[in-house]
């Protein structure tokens, strides 16, 4: 059942993942991320990161992407014109990036020969009790520089994105 | 077999890592080019919890929570940005943005 929903919800991140690169309408490619989330948040609970999957549908899929999603209809973004600046990058892109992915999967394979079975509910810390004790405990210090981080990503977001009114 | 190797889901990592790549190469419309970032950002998020799941260890969920939030910090400023740039030159496309380069 394990490997089931995980070959299950690996080829609807992949085949979103390709059709996020593939469409050239930005609102097709934003509902392609919106899936790529949600089989990414299932992924999560498989390995036993029941807050980090909650997380990723509230913030991620709901709070992110629609700001994009608001971002492309205020707008009105419609297909992109293709650019044919260099056909030599265009091109090598596809190959090259074809070798990264074998030099990643080839590196992983042989750090991990062996490594343990994903079996669901083997590992039981991912709960919002778990993670909130370490966040307040051991992690207390970033969490305050990065709630500092986000009252200055609000302040600059609300400088660039107003209208001179005057 | 009832249960898949940790390593595929490095592996499913990795994939969307470099499809996340192709994205931000290939796409010429920012908003499409930012979003290939956020994919990447997702790929690296699974490797963390699949690290943390490996060393039994929740420290990987802590980052990912991080991550998420810087995430959330680069989407407000980033797409403020490209509103700005929309409004002074009239598109998206990023081959329209090349004033450093003349």
């Amino acid at each position: 059942m394990d490997a089931f929903l995980f070959f299950l919800f690996a080829a609807i991140a992949v085949v979103c993942g390709i059709n996020l690169v593939v469409q050239t309408h930005p609102i097709s490619s934003a509902l392609s991320l919106i899936g790529v989330m949600g089989a990414l948040a299932v992924l999560y609970l498989l390995l036993g990161a029941e807050f980090i999957a909650a997380v990723q549908v509230v913030v991620y899929a709901g709070a992110i992407m629609v700001l994009f999603v608001f971002v492309i209809m205020l707008l009105n973004a419609g297909a992109e014109q293709p650019s044919n600046k260099s056909r030599l990058a265009h091109a090598l892109g596809l190959p090259l990036l074809a070798a990264l992915l074998g030099v990643l999967s080839y590196l992983i394979q042989r750090a991990l020969p062996h490594s343990p079975r994903v079996i669901f509910g083997s590992f039981t810390k991912g709960t919002a009790r778990e993670v909130g004790r370490s966040l307040f405990t051991e992690y207390l210090l970033p969490f305050e520089v990065i709630s500092v981080l986000v009252l200055i990503a609000i302040l600059g977001a609300v400088v660039l994105a107003r209208k001179e009114i005057d | 077999m009832s249960a898949v190797p940790l390593s595929w889901y490095l592996i499913l990592s990795a994939i969307l890592f470099v499809l996340g790549v192709a994205g931000f190469l290939y796409r010429r419309n920012l908003i499409t080019m930012f979003m290939s970032i956020e994919l990447m950002l997702n790929a690296v998020n699974l490797s963390f919890v699949a690290f943390s799941y490996q060393f039994q260890r929740v420290d990987g969920h802590i980052y990912t929570f991080f991550v998420m939030v810087v995430a959330a910090a680069e989407a407000a400023v980033g797409l403020a940005i490209i509103l700005t740039v929309f409004n002074n030159r009239g598109s998206l496309q990023v081959d329209d943005v090349d004033s450093l380069k003349h």
